[in-house]
């Protein structure tokens, strides 16, 4: 598919940010899988053009980095995290259970391009293992049930919200967000939990506190 | 050690992230005396005050930003290294999440510090709802006045891009940051020359973790004294704890540095069922775990070194005793194959070879003889890597051994998961049979 | 000049490296310290011409003071640093055999069907430390094999040891990052994007610096192991950059070229042409000497054809037109200046195979020929300030392309296009219509002019100044106001050498005017004849000799390896050839003058002789005989006979004697003839103006029978501006016009003047003087569409 005049457009801001274009080219990328829903080769060859690089650099830094994907990523695309923390607590049983319901691996799509599955690293949640993402929105405490009912209600078009953050919409527009960051969505949902505040509702409860300025230990 | 919340003290405020629900607790204030400073004696301050890098390696903030040369004619740059991936770490990402001012006000003293008139957020690209609570305050804030030019009548331009990495564990290192914001595969670059030095399009650059910078308003406002009275003479200040893993209550705990392990897991509600640890790391995968025997250690920097370890992100994950040591290394190894980058060979080569073999112990036909091989190939890998990643990725190993063997041992004769049941260590409740 | 150069003095550092204290410039890598004392460490990303990347680890040695062991080839050594490498360290010998194990875990052994092996960095180094067994027993990394990163070049990848030589040389050196490290850990791979290959002319270069076997080339893959391979230096006959070249031979034909270390000209690179450009060499070879008889050549024997040659050049006497070509070595050259003055009593010579001007060869005769070496690429690296006149490095000269984007001098292009090669030196256009170089060289802008004021600045002329009108006179006048040393860069190997031996009408050897009495004389002397009988008036030069051809009023031609495609008018050629009534020809393989001669006397091979080329610099590129056991005899050599057949003498004709006589000879110190003042600029109507210049790569005689090669040439396009696309309502294809036909290419964009077109001057599907009749700065007609 070739790349709109309004992408480019889009990707001609995203240059204008920074004080060499060159900087541009990851969220430029980001901005190519919001149009195309994977990094294409008229994608690379936009990004190239636009930066007057070749494009094997562009196409260096596009494998470079996992969130760029070869192939058409599904219209929700789902991680669960199977790094040690969040796979041995439940993160492993999860994936699987992810994986029969949708019938695909990892970084696969459904036939119906409605879903794709991936085993992520780290998403910097560890409190909230086993974490799954949507969209890369994050959907804290995970079980296997709890996980395929998050795919059943979107499979169905139901709204599901984030547990901690906006709801969920789709791959495409969460990569529109990576290119464009502040995208009005900032209170939307929840994005501070219990386990966030467990230590500041125990100190309040307990009346435990900080020193204020000029008040000695 | 009481919990002292400084940083989280007012995350159960609903609208904190907003400019108005930070301004509510007294944000902004420290710009507003910082911008009257002169900008040597905030870096004095944040030197005095003993602060250390909160990204894992503790370096000293202050002494950081007095490398930068003054009066060069080159632009200076900040860059906020967001890109928290360690496994383990989750401190930074709710940092950003509940309080993004703090965050975007400890920019731009520090910026005015460094004499940067344009800093970066570097957040990683996999967390759209953290870079959009930064990227909305950071848009707040300009319309405030309080980005843009001349902030506050100080005369003072600031620029703050917000920037979405793309997956990648090794941007976390700095000068691998750096390439990766300059639009290219993010690997680490050779030094000398620093970042403070020749960083960001070869100018001087400051880097520092989300966390450290939080600290600023606080040590700006407050001063010295004030933060001096947490923590220890090497290892001063307050910390955001992530406590994860086998415990009943886990999440974020503010105190002194200098708090234990065994404290912190009383605010956290204990581990679960018998309460018995078994293994534990102080913060992230990439420190030497420690074990039950060290839960009184005081977790600060100087102390984690002395013990071995190392205090890292300070992020603690809790194991039981349902948990196979050897699983867990397996897939520890398996993350640094998948995030090594592939600029050395160490590091490149090695964590497939280590990997390749951990595995065979995870399936049960290890070779115990390999065991020697395993080390030896950790110690071809530590301290020849090209950077942190590849002695990371050479620390799980040796330290479980150390403590493990027998695990070890017992994985030449059958596979962990006989003896380990998986399901054992979930952690939800009632969870599915197999 | 010289005086206004500081000498900088580098501080020297005293190290310790396994107990040998040695002196060492400030600066020096530990890697190259160790080198200097005879310690060898292992490496494989490091490379000499190379940013240190310090990516492979094999080098790690132990510095006193560093808790970790540090990568030799990034680390510079400091005044009295006490440094250990693996001959006295067990931590580093320790560390670097680590290196070695983790490279070939995933290295496979397929050494005995590898090209590289027998030459192999790793193989070797594996050897000398590495540890005689692995350790590894899980299974190797595969790729599918090998891909093609270009025509030319293949990539084994489970071969690649990730030491990126070959990107880094891509984006350093050439300034073509078409390959790529691609990927991430383990998994990392050199590779190339969809549908744009490395199509560098200097790809070649990284299969050389490859340390194991993962880049080939197509056209040497599997023909070859090293060691039963014969290898002679030699220098490349392709062009004036002079490239030292190693030629590698078996059973007598030529498997593989390779850039040969020559600090001072080509450092250690080359570019593809030299590098693959030599199976014309063997292919389509004249074997034996041809005569015509009634009408046809026929084989004859050596005593027959030259009796033949003779008895016609007798006939002819100096009513005889002499061409030489350009691609001679300097002692051919210089056979054939003796052969035509001191013999045929003729000046007509020339060796411009081109367009030629009278103003041009004036110039040449005046401030180039015999003229000691002013401008080296060693000033070029140091120039402040390099102006660049009907030039196009990257096209025309690869080697001066590579040091101009080393040096990150200032450059500055008079011309018509910012290519792509100007932008790579990082240079700026100072746009020039094709043909009024005269103009704005008359009136350079002050900047420029400063900028050439400056002590070491320099102007790069290419040899398409010749026809430019008033070109080579503002040219004169520009370097006398300003100072700045003048460079003469013409494209082939011989065209300097010849110039400074006198195979150009009016000079002698050593830049001597034929019009002077001492000049003459002391050439006779050498030579052994009376001065009187040499000519003394300036005979026919350039196209003029072609022309009087063409008129009848030459009575005979003696050519040698000359291309009649490389004149500008093929028609007045055919005529010249058809009219002319006797024509010798020395070549080795056919041509149309081949073809029209009387007389076809084989000559050798650049691989059949020794010789020198002199390069752009003036400086001499000798090289010595790749076949030991060739019979073909080269031109001098043949001249000889035909000189004892016509019953004359004139000294020497063998090769090492021909030199003998040149450096008897010596330069000219004596009055030079006066600079052109005269030409001026024509002035141009509004037509498009056609802008052309030879691409590297092209459908040139010696780039035949490489497909390989001609497939990494750049696309035949059309070039012009956006501008003019939009006013012909941006169309795929136009039409260029010229006087005797046209031309329909693919269009592409670029940065061009806005009534200019550019076309390749002579490659497959666009050869301008045959398909348009067209010249440099010729008026065509442009129009959008037809059937390309």
């Amino acid at each position: 598919m070739a790349i709109s005049e309004q992408t480019l457009e889009s990707m001609r801001d995203i240059v204008a940010r920074y004080p060499q274009s060159r900087s541009a080219l990851l969220p430029m990328l980001h901005l190519v899988q919001s149009a195309e829903g994977e990094v294409t080769a008229e994608g690379i060859a936009a990004c190239a053009d636009m930066l007057g690089i070749s494009k094997a650099e562009v196409t260096g830094v596009s494998t470079f980095y996992t969130m760029y994907k070869r192939k058409p990523v599904g219209e929700h695309h789902i991680g669960v995290c199977v790094n040690t923390l969040c796979g041995l607590l439940g993160g492993d049983a999860v994936y699987e259970a992810l994986s029969q319901r949708l019938g695909v691996g990892h970084n696969e799509p459904t036939a119906d391009g409605k879903f794709s599955l991936e085993r992520i690293e780290c998403q910097a949640a560890c409190t909230h293992a086993p974490v799954m993402t949507v969209d890369w929105e994050f959907m804290d405490d995970v079980t296997p049930s709890s996980a395929i009912d998050v795919v059943d209600r979107l499979a169905r078009g139901e709204q599901v919200a984030s547990t901690r953050g906006p709801a969920i919409r789709n791959f495409k527009a969460t990569e529109y967000t990576l290119a464009f960051p502040d995208d009005g969505l900032e209170g939307d949902g929840n994005s501070v939990d219990d386990k966030m505040l467990a230590g500041l509702r125990y100190a309040k409860e307990h009346n435990m506190a900080a020193p204020q300025f000029g008040q000695e230990a | 050690m009481t919990l002292t919340p400084v940083i989280t003290e007012h995350w159960d405020s609903p609208d904190l992230y907003t400019l108005d629900g930070y301004r509510r607790f007294g944000g902004y204030r420290a710009l507003e005396k910082a911008l009257k400073l002169d900008p040597d004696a905030i870096i004095t301050t944040v030197k005095d005050s003993g602060l250390r890098g909160r990204g894992g390696a503790g370096f000293p903030t202050g002494l950081k930003w007095s490398f930068v040369p003054q009066n060069d004619g080159k632009p200076h740059y900040l860059v906020v290294n967001a890109d928290e991936s360690e496994p383990g770490a989750c401190k930074d990402i709710p940092i950003m999440m509940a309080n993004p001012h703090s965050l975007v006000e400890g920019v731009i003293i520090t910026s005015f510090a460094i004499r940067a008139s344009q800093a970066f957020i570097y957040i990683r690209g996999e967390v759209p709802n953290a870079l959009r609570k930064v990227a909305s305050a950071v848009a707040e804030a300009r319309r405030a006045g309080l980005i843009g030019k001349n902030i506050l009548g100080s005369g003072f331009d600031l620029e703050i891009v917000v920037h979405a990495g793309a997956g990648a564990y090794i941007c976390g290192e700095e000068t691998a940051l750096l390439d990766s914001l300059e639009g290219l595969r993010g690997q680490p670059r050779l030094k000398p020359p620093f970042p403070a030095v020749a960083g960001l399009y070869a100018s001087p650059t400051v880097i520092n973790n989300v966390e450290t910078i939080c600290n600023i308003p606080y040590i700006v406002d407050r001063g010295v004294d004030w933060f001096r009275q947490f923590g220890t003479e090497k290892s001063p200040g307050f910390k955001v704890w992530a406590v994860s893993g086998h415990v009943n209550n886990p999440g974020i705990f503010e105190a002194p540095l200098g708090i234990t392990m065994r404290e912190l897991l009383g605010y956290a509600g204990g581990v679960r069922g018998d309460g018995k640890v078994k293994f534990w790391l102080p913060g992230g995968s990439s420190v030497p775990l420690l074990t039950a025997e060290h839960l009184d250690l005081p977790l600060t920097y100087e102390e984690m070194a002395a013990a071995g370890t190392m205090l890292g992100t300070g992020t603690p994950m809790i194991f039981d005793e349902t948990v196979s040591v050897v699983k867990a290394v397996t897939r520890w190894l398996e993350f640094y194959k998948h995030e090594s980058c592939g600029k050395c060979t160490p590091c490149r080569e090695g964590t497939f070879w280590i990997t390749g073999v951990l595995e065979t112990f995870e399936h049960g036909h290890g070779k115990e003889s390999d065991l020697e091989l395993l080390v030896s190939a950790c110690n071809q890998i530590s301290g020849r890597s090209f950077c942190a990643l590849g002695d990371a990725a050479a620390t799980p190993f040796p330290a479980a051994l150390k403590y493990f063997r027998d695990e070890f041992v017992a994985a030449t004769e059958s596979p962990v998961d006989e003896k380990f049941d998986p399901v054992a260590s979930y952690i939800y409740a009632g969870a599915a049979t197999r | 000049m010289s005086e206004n150069f500081t000498t900088d003095v580098v501080p020297m550092v005293s190290v310790t490296i396994d107990g040998v204290v040695i002196e060492v410039p400030k600066g020096t890598l530990a890697i190259r310290a160790a080198e200097l004392i005879g310690i060898e460490i292992p490496r494989f990303c490091d490379h000499p011409l190379l940013e240190p990347v310090a990516a492979c680890r094999a080098c790690l040695i132990e510095v006193e003071g560093m808790p970790k062991p540090q990568p030799a080839c990034a680390q510079v050594v400091n005044d009295g640093m006490t440094i250990r490498t693996q001959e006295s360290s067990e931590v580093a010998k320790d560390a670097q055999e680590g290196v070695m194990e983790f490279l070939l875990i995933n290295h496979p052994l397929d050494c005995p069907v590898c090209d590289k092996g027998g030459e192999c960095p790793l193989q070797n180094q594996s050897m000398s430390a590495g540890r005689p067994e692995s350790r590894f027993e899980g299974e190797k990394r595969i790729f599918e094999k090998p891909i093609n990163v270009s025509a030319q070049i293949l990539l084994d990848r489970e071969r690649c040891v990730s030491c990126a030589r070959c990107t880094r040389f891509a984006e350093q050196i050439a300034g073509d990052p078409m390959i790529e490290l691609l990927e991430r850990g383990a998994n990392q791979q050199v590779g190339v994007a969809d549908e744009q290959p490395f199509d560098s002319y200097f790809s070649g270069n990284t299969i050389q610096i490859c340390p194991v076997g993962a880049l080939t080339s197509t056209s040497y893959r599997f023909r070859s192991r090293p060691f039963d391979l014969v290898s002679v230096p030699s220098t490349c006959e392709h062009c004036a950059s002079g490239c030292s070249l190693r030629t590698d031979y078996r059973r007598g034909e030529i498997t593989r070229r390779l850039a040969w270390d020559s600090p001072e000209v080509n450092e250690e690179w080359n570019c593809d042409k030299g590098r693959f450009g030599f199976t014309y060499l063997t292919d389509g070879r004249i074997t034996t000497p041809l005569v015509r008889e009634n009408g046809e050549l026929r084989p004859a024997s050596w005593p027959e054809a030259i009796d033949v040659a003779a008895r016609g050049l007798a006939a002819a006497g100096s009513s005889t037109g002499v061409l030489t070509g350009g691609r001679l070595t300097q002692e051919d050259a210089y056979g054939y200046a003796k052969f035509a003055r001191a013999i045929l009593g003729t000046d007509n010579i020339d060796f411009r195979a081109r367009a030629t001007s009278s103003e041009e060869t004036q110039y040449l005769r005046s401030a180039i020929a015999g003229t000691p070496v002013t401008v080296t690429y060693d000033a070029l690296e140091k120039a402040p300030f390099v102006l660049l006149v009907a030039f196009e490095p990257e096209d025309e000269s690869p080697m001066i392309f590579l040091r101009l984007r080393k040096a990150k001098t200032t450059v500055v292009s008079l011309g018509a296009v910012a290519t792509r090669g100007l932008k790579k030196m990082g240079g700026t256009l100072l746009a020039t219509k094709p043909g009024q170089e005269a103009l704005v060289l008359r009136a350079l802008p002050d900047h420029v002019k400063a900028a050439l004021a400056q002590p070491g600045a320099v102007i790069l002329v290419g040899e398409r100044i010749a026809a430019s009108a008033g070109g080579p006179s503002a040219l004169a006048e520009v370097a006398a106001q300003t100072g700045a040393s003048v460079a003469w860069v013409p494209r082939r190997a011989g065209e300097r050498g010849a110039l400074d031996v006198g195979a150009l009408a009016g000079l002698l050897p050593g830049g001597r005017p034929i019009t002077n009495d001492d000049a003459r004389n002391e050439v006779a002397g050498v030579w052994g004849v009376d001065a009187d009988a040499l000519p003394r008036v300036i005979g026919l030069s350039g196209e003029n000799i072609i022309n009087a051809g063409s008129r009848e009023n030459l009575r005979a031609f003696v050519i040698a390896g000359v291309d009649p495609v490389d004149l500008p008018d093929p028609e007045v050629t055919a005529v010249a050839l058809a009219r002319t009534a006797f024509i010798v020809s020395l070549d080795h393989h056919h041509s149309e003058f081949t073809q029209a001669a009387d007389v076809v006397l084989p000559v050798a091979l650049v691989t059949e002789k020794a010789g020198t080329f002199i390069d752009w610099e003036g400086r001499p590129r000798p090289f010595g005989q790749v076949f030991k056991d060739a019979l073909a005899m080269s031109d001098a050599t043949i001249l000889g006979m035909l000189a004892k057949a016509l019953g004359k003498q004139a000294g020497v004709w063998d090769g090492a004697g021909l030199r003998r006589e040149l450096a008897e000879l010596g330069q000219w110190t004596g009055v030079r003839e006066e600079l052109p003042s005269t030409g001026s600029a024509p002035l141009m109507s509004d037509a498009f103006r056609l802008a052309s210049w030879r691409e590297l790569l092209d459908a040139g005689v010696m780039q035949d029978g490489e497909p390989f090669l001609a497939a990494t040439a750049r696309p035949v396009i059309a070039l012009i501006s956006e501008a003019a696309a939009k006013q012909l309502g941006s169309p795929e294809t136009i039409t260029v016009g010229g006087p005797t036909g046209s031309v329909t290419l693919p269009v592409e964009i670029g940065d061009v003047i806005d009534d200019v077109v550019f076309l390749p001057m002579h490659s497959t599907g666009c050869s301008i003087y045959r398909d348009l009749g067209a010249r440099i700065g010729s008026a065509v007609d442009v129009s959008a569409g037809g059937a390309a």
